[in-house]
């Protein structure tokens, strides 16, 4: 078996077989690895793990909807280096080097770095639907060139590659068929019993088995539009504990319920079934 | 050796590549995968870019490895037996047989069974000792049915992706997903600097600056829903309500209008059913521009005299009577005017060989109400007409 570096969870990170599979997959394969699921199912969360478990450096390129990939790779301040020909008196550069006006980007610092790094696209489908594309060759061979040397930058190590998306958008075939695919399921009764020890472990018993509960009776109202994530429910659990909320209380109302809905359709939603007597547990 | 599993999956429809096929080669030569539950994993990471076919994955490693799969009708009957069994508690027994054995003596037994069976150490059925049925407490099995303790060899079986198959139900969201491929850009919004053309600009100027501005990108197309409304369309009022509402939330339309009709339009287009406010097909075409893009929703289906005849039914019970054209040359007339339609059925497939659905999906290109009939009749639209 060769050997590389295998990803085994961390200690706030709760992964399942499957993910851990695709994880290593993409490690061994050298492979970007594409995670997709509802938002607050831990997908970024899941880059920051495997650079602390594996002791390398994060590098993140947070993708945008005005997010071009040429500005992943490098940018040339052309206008700066025009304005500093007309004013070289101020430009404290040298104008005849084109290298002072070129800047790496997210990827190409990822390129360059001594070590291996893990670099985290996050949000691809954030973007134009053309960007993908763009990218192809250079997740593909990872590399890149600019024209303006007149130069290749190569990867010296290849980066541990983790994209996440929404699946907001369709991303294009020819861009899945070089990632290894990680679909993350939002986490059961178990598992979100295992997260919220991890993460939290100081907190009463009792009032997190009863959060817990009516956060699940949440996620079942199919009405809802935005159902409560992960996140929130840790988010809640803090506020809970911090305002010394009695468990009891948990079940027949609902404090800071802010917390876990955040629009205002949703909770009136809520308060409409609460008074046609359904509950939501 | 692991070509049935590729057969298997492409008789799934998952088209793997040649590509994604030897990266598989790779990492199982790379000791990537140890044992079933690996492959299982590691397979579906590397073969499968969507969770929308992970349920084609499900059936197709389970054709090709485990077993668990059924004809049909066996299944059924074993899973009512098992649907309505009582637990019962039983000693754990390890069955020390290889997998092919363990399968080969299961379709036997099953052969010999002739009725439900609950208990016992040796017929299908639920509790017991037997290695076959379900929740027993065998440690190697095979089970038939989802939920009791899991068997890592069963897993696939479970098909609990099913419903992130895109080909089947969908929500608002994935058909605002696919409508909104449906933009067109062109550059009509407020002036923005250009930077490009500034750079070009003061170059050519020597140097001086010279600013350049474009007008900002903006969607013109005009989306019209004309929406099949009563009867047999009834059950499909869920369907097309989520339509409607992705419609009206997809940003970046020039317009979304809705029109109504029941079967078929005949003269008129209604606003809404409930005050009979309506406007005469003719004023409406008066008003479509090249920009406008026509989505039919109906189930097409209706007696042909409704069609082909100068009568049709409207939504109050009666019969109105139109001169003139019948409803399949109103149709016609539509499409002349908007050649940018599409007509989407929420009937399955199968039920299109009906005489007024073929006439109609004849007139105007029709697809099937779900995502991926959505994503067909919207790269239809694109098209240049």
């Amino acid at each position: 078996m060769t050997s590389f570096d295998r990803f085994l969870g961390a200690d706030k990170y709760i992964a399942d077989d499957a993910l851990l599979a695709s994880v290593n997959a993409a490690i061994a394969l050298e492979r970007p690895l594409l995670v997709r699921g509802e938002p607050g199912t831990g997908k970024t969360m899941l880059a920051r793990a495997i650079a602390e478990t594996l002791g390398k450096r994060l590098v993140g390129w947070h993708v945008k909807s005005t997010t071009s990939a040429t500005e992943g790779l490098y940018s040339y301040d052309v206008v700066q280096r025009l304005n500093d020909s007309r004013f070289p008196e101020d430009a404290g550069r040298d104008v005849s080097d084109i290298r002072a006006y070129i800047k790496m980007g997210v990827l190409g610092q990822a390129f360059q770095a001594d070590e291996q790094v893990v670099l985290l696209i996050d949000e691809i489908d954030k973007a134009d639907i053309e960007f993908p594309n763009d990218l192809l060759r250079e997740l593909d061979e990872m590399a890149f060139s600019i024209p303006e040397l007149d130069e290749t930058i190569t990867a010296r190590h290849r980066p541990i590659t983790i994209i996440t998306s929404n699946a907001e958008k369709e991303l294009p075939t020819a861009f899945l068929r070089r990632c290894v695919f990680h679909y993350i399921e939002f986490p059961d009764r178990e598992r979100i019993q295992k997260i919220v020890d991890a993460h939290l472990p100081d907190l009463n018993k009792e009032l997190v088995e009863a959060a817990i509960l009516r956060f699940y009776g949440l996620r079942k109202v199919d009405a809802l539009k935005k159902k409560p994530s992960t996140s929130e429910l840790l988010d809640w659990l803090v506020v809970l504990s911090r305002a010394g909320v009695d468990p009891e209380d948990i079940a027949s109302r609902m404090p800071f319920i802010g917390t876990l809905i955040k629009r205002e359709k949703d909770l009136e939603i809520l308060a409409q079934r609460a008074k046609h007597g359904f509950g939501v547990s | 050796m692991f070509d049935l599993l590729l057969f298997n999956l492409r008789s799934q429809s998952v088209k793997v590549g040649v590509g994604e096929w030897l990266v598989f080669l790779e990492g199982i030569k790379k000791g990537l995968v140890v044992d079933l539950a690996g492959l299982y994993h590691f397979g579906r990471a590397i073969l499968v870019q969507s969770e929308s076919q992970f349920d084609a994955w499900d059936l197709a490693f389970d054709a090709t490895f485990a077993g668990v799969e059924l004809p049909p009708e066996l299944s059924e009957a074993l899973l009512s037996w098992l649907a309505d069994a009582e637990r019962t508690e039983g000693e754990q027994v390890d069955v020390d047989l290889d997998f092919d054995e363990l399968r080969r003596q299961f379709y036997e037994r099953l052969k010999e069974q002739k009725e439900r069976h609950d208990g016992g150490n040796h017929w299908v059925g639920t509790g017991g000792t037997s290695p076959y049925g379900n929740s027993g407490r065998a440690s190697r099995g095979i089970r038939v049915g989802p939920g009791g303790q899991r068997s890592a060899l069963a897993v696939a079986g479970e098909r609990r992706w099913a419903n992130y198959r895109t080909d089947g139900q969908l929500d608002v969201r994935d058909f605002q997903v696919a409508l909104r491929a449906l933009r067109k850009l062109t550059r009509e919004g407020p002036e923005e600097i250009d930077i490009d053309a500034t750079i070009d600009a003061t170059a050519n100027n020597g140097g001086d600056i010279d600013l350049a501005f474009s007008r900002a990108k903006q969607n013109r197309v005009h989306l019209v829903l004309l929406l099949d409304t009563g009867g047999s369309m009834d059950p499909h009022a869920r369907l097309v309500t989520q339509l409607f509402t992705a419609a009206q939330e997809v940003k970046g339309f020039k317009s979304v209008t809705t029109w109504h009709f029941h079967n078929v339009p005949y003269g008129f287009l209604y606003e809404d059913f409930a005050n009979r406010r309506r406007r005469s097909i003719e004023d409406i075409l008066g008003e479509m521009s090249p920009s406008h893009r026509l989505i039919w929703v109906g189930d097409a289906s209706m007696a042909p005299w409704e069609l082909f005849g100068q009568h049709h039914a409207n939504p109050w019970g009666t019969r109105d009577q139109a001169p003139g054209l019948s409803g399949v040359q109103w149709l016609k007339r539509i499409r002349e005017q908007c050649p940018a339609s599409v007509w989407l059925n929420p009937d399955p497939v199968r039920f299109w060989a009906h005489p007024t659905v073929s006439a109609i999906g004849g007139i105007f290109p029709m697809f099937p109400l779900h995502v991926d009939g959505i994503r067909d009749a919207v790269t239809a639209l694109r098209a240049p007409v």
